[in-house]
């Protein structure tokens, strides 16, 4: 019974950062800042809600020997937070450097700094409002 | 340079340890046709792949006991940050757009290897308000979306990762 009121707090505050991911991505001003929402807030969100399923899991097994099998779906579990934490920044990182790349411009606070465009000029990549000259 | 160790016999029982394990784990069939058909299959991929898992096969395993317990406590500091970082983006998610600098600095690490920068990138792109761009040999740029996210990298992330590969035992 405390497992499963457990698991449950878990899923909800899961589910509580992913809303809060969800708001971000819409309301930030720029690609690159919500790249910060996208990228960050599935992560947290993802190991507490997964880890809400791993204790429901546990929640089931009343006699070791017989339900060791439940042990192995925990470690499945597990291993799909392990690899989102592998995957998710390296595809953030992977998405932002690509629209830097394509040309995307961020929006900068006046008075801070963009030390990206001081140092690494893009090519301009031919669009349909700067198209590629003859 | 450190002299070269011969490299160690115990590599390949150890990656076929490791391949073993997640056999099991993935499989859930304990009988002798399913554990007989992981021996097979993971045997070949250890015996194929030299360099699968441990690039390095020369740094003696004591060391590398080490740096996984490091790596581990690593971790769990990162964790933590992750947590504080979730939290940051949960109030700027619902905070008036104001509250928001964005801008993108430039930052010099110490780090050499590739496997240190890509975990030093990745922390980076966990940890509050902060996303890596670009890793430019050992520049990093960085947008951060306010002063205070900004003011974050001060280096104590690059103390922990070289830590973690440090050569001494101190």
């Amino acid at each position: 019974m405390i497992l499963t009121i457990l698991s449950v707090i878990l899923i909800v505050a899961g589910l509580v950062f992913f809303f809060g991911a969800a708001v971000g991505l819409m309301r930030f001003p720029d690609f690159y800042s919500r790249m910060h929402a996208a990228g960050k807030g599935d992560t947290l969100s993802t190991l507490l809600v997964i880890s809400g399923f791993a204790l429901y899991q546990i929640r089931g097994i009343h006699d070791l020997s017989h339900d060791w099998p439940v042990l192995l779906v925990v470690l499945k579990l597990l291993a799909i937070v392990v690899f989102i934490y592998l995957t998710s920044p390296t595809s953030t990182s992977a998405l932002a450097d690509a629209g830097w790349e394509d040309g995307i411009d961020p929006v900068i606070e006046p008075g801070r700094e963009n030390h990206l465009e001081d140092d690494c000029r893009r090519k301009k990549t031919p669009t349909a409002q700067n198209p590629e000259p003859l | 340079m450190e002299s070269r160790a011969p490299r160690s016999p115990l590599y390949p029982a150890l990656t076929f340890g490791c391949l073993m394990g997640i056999w099991v784990v993935f499989s859930g069939f304990l009988d002798p046709f399913h554990l007989s058909l992981g021996l097979i299959s993971c045997g070949i991929v250890t015996w194929l792949s030299s360099g699968l898992l441990f690039d390095d096969r020369c740094i003696p395993l004591r060391r590398r006991a080490t740096q996984t317990l490091r790596f581990a406590s690593y971790l769990l500091w990162l964790t933590w940050q992750i947590v504080l970082s979730n939290i940051a983006v949960l109030k700027l998610a619902f905070a008036p757009r104001s509250t928001l600098q964005p801008q993108i600095v430039r930052y010099r690490t110490p780090l050499k290897t590739d496997f240190e920068k890509f975990l030093l990138a990745n922390s980076i792109t966990l940890t509050p308000g902060t996303v890596t761009i670009k890793i430019l040999d050992d520049l990093f740029y960085i947008h951060a979306i306010d002063d205070s996210s900004a003011a974050g990298l001060n280096g104590e992330m690059d103390r922990r990762i070289a830590h973690i590969f440090a050569t001494s035992d101190s």
